[in-house]
């Protein structure tokens, strides 16, 4: 018995070696593209126009980046981008937790109606209203706005599902029991259920500011003045004349700088992403 | 004494006040999302431009549409792109996950490494791709060279552009699909296992015949998901081929976009865009259909 379980683990063991070894050869490709281009960020341009072969040799040089720091629109960039997401996020955090709070649990009228049309809010893609938006901002000469980047965003229906679920999850005893001490609704939200909420709001904070960093349709045709680009568009803009004028080496240093600070989170918060990740798709 | 305070101060259930929770959210609620959803619609039966009120013309627009060869031709680019993208990433990040469905710090690492690209933005995943795809100088150019074959232009050849366009989305896309198996797997209980390895079942059996019905109602839901996804493929075509050669990788979202804010057809716009809701819609009402019967795995 303990022979043939044996046999059975080494058998197992090889099998799981062999998927992993896999995974590693998988991982490589999957990094091949990333390593590519930091490579080239590294090498001068007038080098790369005789052919990117240079790239497995030195001399390497920092002077891309260098010039990145000097010149650049990057900076402004990254400020719109940061402004927006957080202000994006943050809305989304208070205006959810205090609707999940009231769906999850108190009575008000029409409360299951509403719930189920914000829940039907979840199947309209960004297509279907786009169009619309940019018209009701231009009516309002709105564009160009920190405004008109972060509004359109907070009517997201899924911060409001995800935190629905969550006051849901928690024991109803809690609250009922600082009911009978004469506290008010928003005193049992705030000092009471909020706190207990704090796993979901990581997950929705991650979640959208990584959505807002990202959005691409929307500040494309709403931020078309130059000052109020984000990171996104504002080097969508910088690559329309692509490696003919600015040279392969300063395309790809700017590649990784854009690329930088949200790998640095991603690096950071792993743990959280991975289980906010996990999480939501338990849900 | 007390009580009667108590009963006085407690709020009604049912009361109207409760309903202030959820004010600020609806008012955004309404104002970003249901009132764009009902203009959106209405623009779509008028003819419309920068200037001026625009004039009603019915279902014209919608008429113009299916007649109009370089929106079909986006219609079937967009389902070609979705043929092409989500069966790999669904087979892919399966695979992965299955692989990595154990603890130890290497497949803690490699989950860190598939998911690193969703993180990034568009304008970053294809300038990088972008750079592979360069003719002659690109990654996937030296490539070709060191192996012995002639290097292809791919953002500028018409039967390779959309394929390109999914070569760079399957490698920006695996990281979410593979969360959602590697968390559907992890919700397979061990003993089931153990019992098939006590039968002596091959390895592939039990893929086959435990693995793959116990998960399978989260492949369909990611299949779902991928389709829906996908099917808005807009920013990888408009920044690696701009919809080219001759439109063949120019998806629906980027004729809408192309439509509303090159031309300023905004009615035109608008209905196309009616049209990909509608296509996206019975997407999500399979995905809710499959996604409310719970409990058959």
């Amino acid at each position: 018995m303990s022979d043939l379980q044996k046999t059975f683990n080494a058998e197992a063991g090889k099998n799981n070696r062999m998927l992993i070894i896999s995974a590693i050869f998988l991982a490589i490709i999957m990094l091949l593209p990333f390593m590519w281009v930091i490579g080239l960020s590294f090498k001068a341009n007038q080098e790369l126009m005789m052919g990117t072969n240079s790239v497995f040799h030195p001399p390497y040089t920092i002077k891309n980046y260098l010039s990145i720091l000097a010149a650049s629109s990057v900076f402004g960039w990254v400020v719109n981008s940061l402004i927006v997401s957080i202000g994006i996020t943050v809305g989304v955090l208070i205006l959810s937790s205090l609707a999940g709070y009231a769906f999850a649990r108190l009575e008000f009228p029409f409360r299951s109606v509403l719930f189920i049309i914000v829940l039907m809010g979840l199947a309209v893609p960004e297509q279907a209203v786009i169009i619309a938006r940019h018209q009701i901002f231009s009516g309002f000469k709105m564009h160009n706005t920190y405004t008109a980047l972060i509004v359109p965003s907070l009517a997201a229906p899924f911060g409001v599902f995800l935190m629905t679920q969550f006051f849901k999850a928690i024991p109803k005893e809690i609250d009922e029991a600082a009911l009978l001490d004469n506290a008010s609704r928003f005193k049992i939200f705030w000092k009471i259920l909020l706190p207990l909420t704090f796993p979901a709001q990581a997950t929705l904070g991650i979640f959208t500011f990584l959505a807002g960093w990202n959005d691409y349709w929307w500040p494309l045709i709403s931020a078309t003045k130059k000052g109020m680009k984000t990171l996104t568009i504002g080097l969508a803009s910088s690559q329309a004349n692509f490696a003919q004028s600015e040279g392969l080496g300063f395309l790809t240093a700017q590649a990784i700088f854009a690329a930088a600070p949200i790998l640095i989170v991603y690096i950071i918060f792993q743990k959280y992403i991975v289980t906010a990740v996990s999480g939501a798709a338990v849900k | 004494m007390t009580g009667m305070v108590n009963s006085f101060l407690k709020p009604k259930t049912g009361s109207w006040s409760n309903a202030l929770f959820i004010l600020p959210y609806l008012i955004f609620f309404i104002g970003m999302l249901v009132y764009p959803l009902i203009l959106g619609i209405e623009l779509s039966f008028y003819k419309l431009d920068l200037f001026g009120p625009g004039r009603f013309v019915g279902f014209k627009n919608y008429v113009r549409l299916f007649s109009d060869k370089i929106f079909i031709q986006s219609v079937m680019n967009t389902l070609y792109f979705v043929v092409l993208t989500v069966p790999a990433i669904v087979l892919i990040s399966l695979f992965i996950a299955i692989a990595l469905n154990q603890e130890s710090k290497t497949s803690g690492l490699l989950r860190g490494i598939f998911f690193s690209s969703s993180v990034l933005s568009v304008t970053i995943v294809t300038l990088i791709w972008r750079i592979v795809f360069i003719p002659n100088d690109g990654l996937l150019a030296n490539l070709f060279v060191g192996l012995g074959w002639e290097p292809i232009g791919f953002l500028s050849r018409p039967e390779w552009a959309l394929v390109a366009v999914a070569i760079t989305t399957i490698w920006w896309c695996i990281g979410l699909p593979m969360m959602l198996f590697l968390a559907a797997l992890q919700q397979v209980p061990k003993e089931v296992y153990e019992a098939a390895a006590l039968d002596n079942t091959s390895k592939f059996r039990t893929f086959l015949y435990i693995t793959v019905p116990s998960i399978m109602r989260t492949i369909i839901l990611t299949v779902i998901i991928e389709i829906i996804l996908q099917f808005q493929l807009f920013g990888q075509a408009q920044l690696m081929t701009n919809g080219g050669p001759n439109g063949t990788s120019r998806p629906i979202v980027m004729f809408i976009y192309d439509a509303a804010y090159k031309r300023w057809d905004i009615g035109y716009a608008a209905a196309a865009s009616q049209v990909l809701f509608a296509m996206i819609l019975v997407a999500a009402m399979a995905q809710y259909f499959f996604s409310s019967r719970k409990g058959h795995g």
